[in-house]
């Protein structure tokens, strides 16, 4: 697992719902299919009313044009993140996006899973909030085995929760990767 | 140890004398659900996983529905019930229930009840966040998303940390103007959407006990709005009574000690609470329906596992015998057997299908339809600047359709009353 990851933000407000992530008309597509799966990253964020996409001033899109895939590989949202529908396609639509980790306040309990248990991408909770005081396009790094996320414009570090009993499932990748390196499953 | 249900179910299910909150577990699975939208996916990973060695743990406890997007020309959506159809056939599942079929059962949280496999003090887990729902007959359920699905397809087992639980008790005796949708609206406003997360939320008191299945069925559906891990009301009379008819299989009844510990404890007097809405845009922000009385609406719904049952349509029935509704009313029976019991159960000496019908409703075939908006095709989806009133489960922005529609989520009397009228209207003005 990659210990330090560096990119441009993009944050986000509250109960981000998984409509929001990913709008359910979109859940039709193939998950498996490489050229087909790509129109998740296309959707990402796509539900999300366009006021509030990109605080703190909002109107800033995550996905431009017809790409697939977004500048912003590192997401800073509020609480609740990932609230609503079991769909696995949330995490994923974000993965396909080119996210590796969200930093939310807190998360829905079944993104959560999906996000660790898939190994889509790595959710981590801040110590308090913090995306009023990060901007979408400032450029953090996080350091996974110290948790903290440091705004690099001014060096403010923000401590970061440590993940708890799952850290061994998201280091290994994922559940099927952690089943078979615990000798769960052969 | 004193326990609550949860616990106890939790401790069974993971070979446990006792198990405390927080604490990891695997836990084995007695029924894992899925529909036309992640069942495909689930399966997928299950082949990639498993490779050459994959085998169904036990093909009698796999249920599918096909339910999301059924009645649709999108493409995309069709395959995916194809894929679910090949499975099935490929497998040999006792299962499965095709859509066009005899077999079609409608919304599976409905269906997985009507089925008779919700057994208390069992273990069901779908891909699906409203699995929570057949916590009504005293079992633990949950969502998963499909890596979790394809992992319990291979294994039977899955992963929990054990929730804490909070205890929601309400007393006094139910008004005719006040549904189940009402007090799990109370509770979301009380605690928010994310009150519960990590949590079991248990229901109870006289007024709990005093609900047929249906209703308590929309009590432990919304626990998920407020985060929750699962909703659970313990076993009784009105649970054994449903199960008779629909199934033989054995169960074993788990109830909390009186000593349990619970992270809080809320009680109700039924008495005291008015019908209520969740405004736009979350189902916590809510409101009294009098406080809102007047907002215009465009369209009313009628439908989904939260208020699609029977019980849902006949409180609408009540109020639109013999009126007119004045904005497009769309009726989505759950499940076909639903539907049925439309045509055949009378008010008066009509049935509450011709009811709803004369009043000028649109009744469409079960299936989840328009409560998650669904294909463009799909009947009674939101466009535009729509604003709905809805008895559905969630009112996030575009959750029903369209990102610029506002959705209120009430109770089937509110829908009804206020389809009458166009505006958003308190049931006690027509009963």
């Amino acid at each position: 697992m990659q210990k330090i990851i560096k990119g441009p933000a993009y944050v986000l407000g509250d109960n981000i719902d998984t409509d929001q992530i990913i709008p359910a008309e979109h859940l039709v597509y193939s998950l498996s299919d490489p050229e087909e799966s790509k129109k998740y990253g296309h959707f990402a964020f796509s539900g999300v009313p366009p006021a509030k996409a990109g605080l703190p001033d909002g109107g800033i899109r995550f996905i431009e044009g017809d790409n697939n895939r977004s500048k912003y590989n590192i997401i800073i949202g509020g609480s609740n993140f990932g609230c609503g529908s079991s769909r696995e396609h949330a995490p994923f639509a974000l993965r396909m996006a080119g996210v590796q980790v969200v930093v939310a306040e807190s998360y829905a309990r079944i993104f959560y899973r999906n996000s660790v248990d898939g190994g889509f991408i790595i959710p981590l909770e801040s110590v308090g909030k913090i995306n009023d005081r990060i901007k979408t396009g400032d450029p953090v790094q996080i350091d996974l085995a110290n948790q903290t996320l440091t705004r690099l414009s001014d060096g403010q570090q923000f401590s970061l929760k440590h993940p708890g009993d799952v850290l061994p499932i998201i280091e290994a990748g994922g559940l099927f990767a952690y089943a078979r390196k615990s000798g769960m499953i052969g | 140890m004193a326990m609550t249900i949860t616990e106890k179910i939790l401790a069974k299910a993971a070979g446990k004398k006792e198990v405390s909150p927080g604490q990891n577990l695997w836990l084995n699975v007695d029924v894992l659900m899925t529909h036309d939208v992640c069942g495909p996916p689930t399966f997928q990973i299950w082949k990639r996983e498993f490779g050459e060695k994959a085998r169904i743990w036990d093909k009698n406890k796999l249920v599918i529905f096909p339910d999301h997007y059924i009645f649709t020309s999108d493409v995309h959506a069709n395959r995916n019930v194809n894929i679910l159809r090949k499975f099935a056939k490929d497998y040999q599942l006792p299962n499965y229930y095709d859509v066009g079929s005899e077999r079609y059962k409608g919304v599976c949280h409905i269906a997985l009840a009507e089925e008779g496999f919700n057994l208390p003090g069992t273990v069901l887990i779908g891909t699906d966040s409203h699995t929570c729902t057949a916590g009504a007959f005293g079992l633990f359920a949950t969502g998963v998303g499909n890596t979790d699905a394809a992992f319990i397809l291979g294994t039977g087992k899955i992963w929990e940390k054990a929730p804490e639980s909070m205890k929601f008790i309400f007393e006094g005796s139910v008004p005719q103007y006040l549904t189940a949708k009402d007090l799990i609206l109370q509770i979301l406003g009380d605690i928010t959407t994310d009150g519960a997360t990590y949590r079991a939320m248990e229901f109870d008191g006289e007024a709990v006990r005093s609900l047929n299945i249906d209703e308590r069925m929309t009590l432990t559906n919304m626990a998920v709005e407020a985060g929750g891990m699962n909703g659970i009301i313990a076993a009784d009379e009105v649970t054994r009574a449903y199960l008779a008819e629909r199934t033989s299989k054995p169960f074993e009844e788990f109830q909390s000690d009186p000593d349990a510990n619970y992270h809080s404890v809320y009680e109700y007097d039924v008495g005291k609470i008015e019908p209520l809405v969740a405004k736009p845009h979350s189902p916590d922000n809510r409101d009294t329906v009098r406080n809102v009385r007047g907002t215009k609406i465009t369209k009313c719904y009628i439908g989904s596992c939260t208020g699609g049952k029977f019980t849902d349509f006949k409180n609408a029935a009540l109020i639109l015998k013999g009126r007119e509704v004045r904005v497009p009313t769309f009726i989505i029976p759950a499940s076909p057997s639903v539907a049925k019991r439309l045509q055949t159960e009378t008010i008066d000496g009509k049935t509450i299908e011709e009811i709803l019908a004369d009043a000028g409703c649109t009744i469409a075939p079960p299936s989840c339809a328009a409560c998650l908006g669904g294909p463009a095709d799909t009947v009674g989806r939101s466009v535009d600047h729509d604003v709905v009133i809805s008895t559905t489960n969630r009112n996030f922005p575009g959750r029903m359709g369209s990102k610029k529609a506002e959705v209120y989520l009430a109770s089937p009397l509110t829908v009804a009353a206020s389809a009458v009228t166009g505006v958003i209207t308190d049931p006690r003005e027509f009963l």
